[in-house]
C-alpha cells in the first residue's frame, strides 16, 4: 500500500520544492513507495481527501493560504512545515513591519515594467494578509523540516522516517535554520 | 579567597569562592549554555540561559553571576531548565526579526547555534515582528536592531576593554535598544574609535561589517583573551581602576 503524499506551496519562493527535486535518483525510490496526490509539480486541481502526509512550503501570507491551511489539516493525517518560511515566516515575513498597501504599490506599481497596477480588482487573486505568519500559528503541525531551503539529505531523512510510519526525530545535525 | 566544596550535577568539586558557578562548571567540562557571557568581559546575567537549580533555593540562579558556596548542590540540566532555555531562545527569536537565510552571520551565529543546542523545533509564542530600524551611518559597520538580542556584550566590551563607552541601553521592555552616545547616529558618534570590538563580540548579526554578504561574516573573540591577559599582568591599564 503506497503512502499518499501531497506537497503544497504557500507564501514561499518554491526553493523547498526545488530542494525536494534535488533528491535526484532517490526520487525513483520515492516514486515506488508513494503516490503524489497533490503538488505544484503535479497536475491536480483539488486537494484530495484522505492524504497521509502533506509537506507545506511557505508562510501563510494571504487569505487563500489560511483557508487552504485548514483544508490541508482536515484532509491530512500528518502535516509537515516544510522549510523556514513555513516554520518561522522567514523571508516572506520580512514585509511584516511594512504597510500592506505600500508593499503592493512597491511590487506592482513602482517596480513594474509593464502595466503597473495592483492586481486587486481580479476576484481570483487572494487578498494579502497584514502579516505573513508561520503555519503552526494557524493549524496544528506534526513535524518540522528546517532550512532555507532544507537540503535534499534533510528531506530524505525526514521523508524516509515518515514512510516508515515514524515521526521524524530531527537530530541536531538536521536542525538547521537558514 | 577561600576554597569551598560543592556538588554540580552529582559531581563533588572544589572551587574558589570568587569564581562564578559557570567558571567552575566549565573547568570541569560541565556545559551550561550561555549567550550574554563572554570570557574577558564582566558578567551581567542578562540572557538567563545559564540559569541553574540550587537545592534549597526557591529561585533559579544565573550561573554566571552566582558564586559557589560551601555545601551547595547545583543542577545544570534538569528537564525544567531545558524547557526554560528552549523558551528563552524562542522568546528571543520572537522578539526580533531573525531571518537566518539572509543574515550576514548565517551559520556563524550564536543565537542560531543555541537554537540547535536547546532543540528549538519551532517558536511556540506568536512572533512579534517588531518594527525596528537599521543604523548604517558608520563608515565601516552596521547596527541592525532587528537582530539584536540585548545581550549588552557591545556595551561591556566598549566600556571595559576599549574604554570608549559608546554604547548604552535606552527604552523599556520591547522598546529597549542599544544606543550610541546619547542616542545619536553611530556615524556621528564622537566617542567611537571605530575599533570594531563591539562588532566582533556581538553574538548575532546585529553588529556587522559593511560590505559582507549573506553568511560571509564570522565573529572572532580571541583578541579579548590577549588584551585581558596583558591587563592582568599589568601591561594594560583598566578603565575601571584608572583614576579611581
Amino acid at each position: 500500500m503506497k503512502l499518499k503524499v501531497a506537497t503544497v506551496w504557500l507564501g514561499g519562493c518554491s526553493g523547498c520544492h526545488m530542494s525536494l527535486l534535488d533528491l535526484d535518483e532517490r526520487l525513483i525510490d520515492l516514486a515506488d513507495r508513494i503516490t503524489l496526490v497533490y503538488s505544484p509539480i503535479a497536475d491536480v486541481k483539488d486537494f484530495p481527501r484522505d492524504v497521509d502526509v502533506t509537506l507545506v512550503e511557505g508562510a501563510v501570507a494571504n487569505v487563500e493560504h489560511e483557508e487552504f491551511a485548514h483544508l490541508i489539516r482536515r484532509n491530512s493525517r500528518f502535516v509537515v512545515s516544510f522549510g523556514d518560511c513555513a516554520v518561522t515566516g522567514n523571508v516572506t515575513a520580512m514585509r511584516n513591519g511594512l504597510d500592506t498597501e505600500e508593499v503592493l504599490k512597491r511590487s506592482y506599481v513602482e517596480l513594474a515594467d509593464l502595466t503597473p497596477r495592483i492586481p486587486r480588482d481580479y476576484p481570483t487573486i487572494a487578498e494579502l494578509m497584514p502579516q505573513a505568519r508561520p503555519l503552526h500559528e494557524f493549524i496544528t503541525v506534526d513535524a518540522f523540516i528546517h532550512g532555507c531551503p532544507p537540503t535534499a539529505d534533510q528531506i530524505w531523512t525526514a521523508v524516509s522516517e515518515l514512510l516508515e510510519g515514524k515521526k521524524p526525530a530531527l537530530s541536531h545535525v538536521f536542525l538547521r535554520y537558514g | 579567597m577561600a576554597i569551598v566544596t560543592l556538588t554540580i550535577d552529582g559531581e563533588q568539586l572544589s572551587a574558589k569562592d570568587d569564581e562564578s558557578l559557570l567558571q567552575v562548571a566549565r573547568q570541569h567540562k560541565i556545559d551550561i549554555p550561555t549567550l550574554c557571557h563572554l570570557d574577558g568581559i564582566s558578567d551581567v546575567g542578562a540572557c538567563r540561559l545559564c540559569l541553574v537549580e540550587v537545592e534549597g533555593w526557591t529561585k533559579l540562579a544565573p550561573a554566571c553571576t552566582t558564586r559557589p558556596l560551601e555545601g551547595m548542590v547545583v543542577h545544570t540540566s534538569t528537564d525544567r531548565l531545558k524547557k526554560y532555555r528552549r523558551m528563552i531562545v524562542g522568546l528571543l527569536a520572537s522578539e526580533g526579526n531573525h531571518q537566518c537565510a539572509v543574515c550576514t552571520v548565517n551559520n556563524h551565529c550564536e543565537l542560531q547555534n543555541l537554537a540547535y543546542d536547546v532543540g528549538l523545533l519551532y517558536v511556540r509564542v506568536p512572533y512579534l515582528y517588531p518594527d525596528k530600524h537599521i543604523d548604517a551611518s558608520h563608515e565601516s559597520f552596521i547596527l541592525d536592531h532587528n537582530r539584536c538580542v540585548l545581550c549588552t556584550r557591545c556595551v561591556r566590551v566598549c566600556h571595559e576593554v576599549e574604554g570608549a563607552h559608546v554604547w548604552d541601553i535606552a527604552g523599556r521592555g520591547i522598546d529597549c535598544e542599544i544606543i550610541s552616545d546619547l542616542n545619536q547616529p553611530w556615524g556621528s558618534s564622537e566617542s567611537c574609535t571605530s575599533c570594531g570590538k563591539c562588532v566582533l563580540v556581538c553574538p548575532t548579526g546585529a553588529l556587522v561589517k559593511k560590505g559582507e554578504s549573506v553568511a560571509e561574516m564570522e565573529k572572532h573573540t580571541e583578541f579579548l583573551k590577549y588584551i585581558v591577559t596583558a591587563r592582568r599582568k599589568g601591561e594594560w591599564i583598566s578603565v575601571d581602576t584608572d583614576e579611581e
